[in-house]
């Protein structure tokens, strides 16, 4: 390819990237990758490349979320409702299209298959117990639902409201947990969350997350929990 | 998924959970039309954190579940559990609908207030008004499955039914035969301040209800599992449902719902929307008499059921299509 067939390539793949925002719809794929250029930083760079997250360091997993959870997250995160030093300037300089684009692209992006190999190793028997009954069976004695009874067989998630938390990361679970306990988080509806975290010890919390960040994040073909 | 139309007259063989009092707070009656547009809507006090009815201290509380025995009985046991929890896996012949046990007897029956299992089983065997006769606790059984489960009473001696009794009286060690316990059954509500009323508990159900059971009432599922039970509609509990007297549902709805967030409804709030769920179509009552007025004169006689009457118009008890 000649030096001038680049050059007029690449000028043509920037008026299409220049005539996709004129026409209001953000290219998705791009600004994960790279970023929108007016101040947020790509997603893949701490999301991983395949919306995966990354399980050690919290960063949550988005591929497979349901779009409309993701895009009320987003939008909380660039109103202030929701707070976090790393996403709050991120949301706030991706537009209102962006945001949906990226929560549409996200949604989109299929859940991995298994959970990350660093989420998988295994934890004490009696941990892993734990959190298979609270996930499971709840604390009713405490009045304290199971997370299945919302957020599905599984934990693979209901509808568009309630997230999957089978294959998230241990420690983005923990983080959450412990903001709705302290009262940081609040953007749940119903209040539904801060009701929950307000029944865990520390060690629920832990089991909570060990157990759902081992889960497949989909039920298999006719498994029934 | 099997369907059960079963219009069969007498021979009641058991009711579903039908209030045994709390019928003074009369919200309708078949000549009472109540129509959405009621101006009556005056402003709820906010009474969110009011316990004027706290919560009553529970004398009894079921063995845990890690004590069921690894022993024949202890099998049988599970297997009622089994069955309570998702009574359309275990029980297929004999449910009609999409809801499990413990969508109203929550913790697989072990919660006070919400009819936990070991406050009905030492009630029995009990004399029923609404069938005349002294009936077992198998036979209080088969009526959650003709009516609350709209499908078909297991016959008495049928595994299912001994499987769940067995459950039942496992979760009962050591409770008091005949008494009733603190915490048995659903608490009554005191009498709303105003009549229960159809577009105060639609507002109701759409601020705190419609995130879980849908906008239209249907519940969710996941992979052919409910998640969020639907309320009314061919998939729910049929007219003769103990849930379908408003008295009922609101005592459940205000000690239970939001699921958590039991006792932060108001009274109010729980009376409007459980007339609001119970304002709405469903399965024909499979005891049905011929005509919605004789079957009302005859099994729903009562200012706490909405069968026969009109809501907006609507004639309510001519039943739902079977899928």
């Amino acid at each position: 390819m000649s030096a001038a067939r680049l050059l007029a390539g690449i000028a043509i793949a920037g008026l299409a990237l220049a005539g996709r925002a004129l026409a209001g719809t953000p290219d998705a794929a791009a600004i994960a990758r790279q970023g929108n250029g007016h101040g947020a930083a790509p997603c893949a760079s701490c999301h991983g490349a395949d919306g995966g997250g990354q399980p050690a360091a919290g960063f949550p997993r988005l591929a497979g979320l349901p779009a409309a959870y993701l895009l009320e997250q987003l939008d909380d995160f660039a109103a202030g409702t929701r707070r976090n030093a790393t996403m709050q300037p991120v949301a706030a300089a991706l537009s209102e299209p962006e945001r949906q684009a990226m929560a549409a692209y996200y949604g989109k992006l299929p859940a991995p298959a298994s959970p990350p190999a660093a989420a998988a190793a295994p934890a004490d028997a009696a941990l892993q117990a734990q959190g298979k009954a609270l996930a499971e069976r709840g604390r009713w004695s405490q009045g304290l639902p199971a997370c299945e009874q919302c957020h599905g067989p599984g934990g693979v998630g209901v509808g568009q409201r309630f997230p999957p938390l089978a294959g998230q990361s241990a420690v983005y679970i923990a983080n959450q947990l412990h903001a709705w306990r302290g009262g940081t988080r609040r953007n749940d509806p119903l209040q539904l969350m801060q009701a929950v975290a307000a029944k865990l010890s520390e060690a629920d919390i832990a089991a909570v997350g060990a157990w759902y960040a081992a889960q497949p994040s989909t039920l298999g073909g006719g498994q029934q929990p | 998924m099997k369907r059960f139309r079963y219009l069969a007259l007498g021979l009641a063989a058991g009711l579903a959970a039908c209030g045994q009092a709390g019928q003074d707070a009369p919200v309708a009656t078949a000549a009472t039309s109540r129509p959405a547009t009621a101006s009556t809507a005056a402003p709820v006090p906010a009474a969110r954190d009011r316990k004027q009815d706290g919560k009553p201290r529970v004398a009894f509380a079921p063995p845990p579940e890690s004590s069921i025995p690894a022993d024949e009985f202890g099998k049988e046991v599970a297997l009622g559990r089994r069955i309570f929890l998702d009574p359309g896996k275990y029980a297929s012949a004999y449910v009609g609908n999409r809801l499990s046990c413990e969508n109203c007897h929550i913790d697989a029956g072990r919660l006070a207030r919400s009819a936990p299992m070991w406050g009905a089983y030492p009630a029995y065997p009990a004399y029923r008004s609404k069938n005349g006769h002294v009936n077992t606790f198998a036979e209080r059984l088969q009526g959650c499955f003709r009516f609350s489960m709209n499908g078909k009473a297991p016959p008495l001696g049928d595994p299912v039914l001994v499987a769940l009794e067995t459950y039942a009286y496992w979760m009962s060690k050591g409770a008091p035969v005949g008494a009733s316990l603190p915490g048995r059954g659903y608490p009554k509500l005191p009498k709303p301040r105003l009549a229960p009323d159809y577009a105060r508990g639609e507002k109701v159900f759409k601020r705190d209800c419609a995130l879980c059971h849908g906008g239209d009432g249907q519940g969710q599922q996941v992979a052919g599992r409910t998640v969020f039970p639907p309320l009314w509609g061919p998939e729910s509990f049929n007219w003769g449902a103990g849930m379908h007297q408003v008295n009922n549902a609101a005592g459940f709805i205000k000690a239970n719902m939001p699921l958590g967030r039991g006792d932060t409804l108001s009274d109010q709030d729980a009376w409007d929307v459980a007339y609001f769920m119970d304002a709405h179509e469903r399965p024909q009552d499979p005891r049905y008499a011929g005509s919605i007025q004789a079957t009302r004169a005859k099994y729903h006689d009562s200012p706490q059921s909405l069968y026969g009457a009109t809501v907006n118009g609507r004639l309510l008890g001519q039943g739902t299509a079977a899928h």
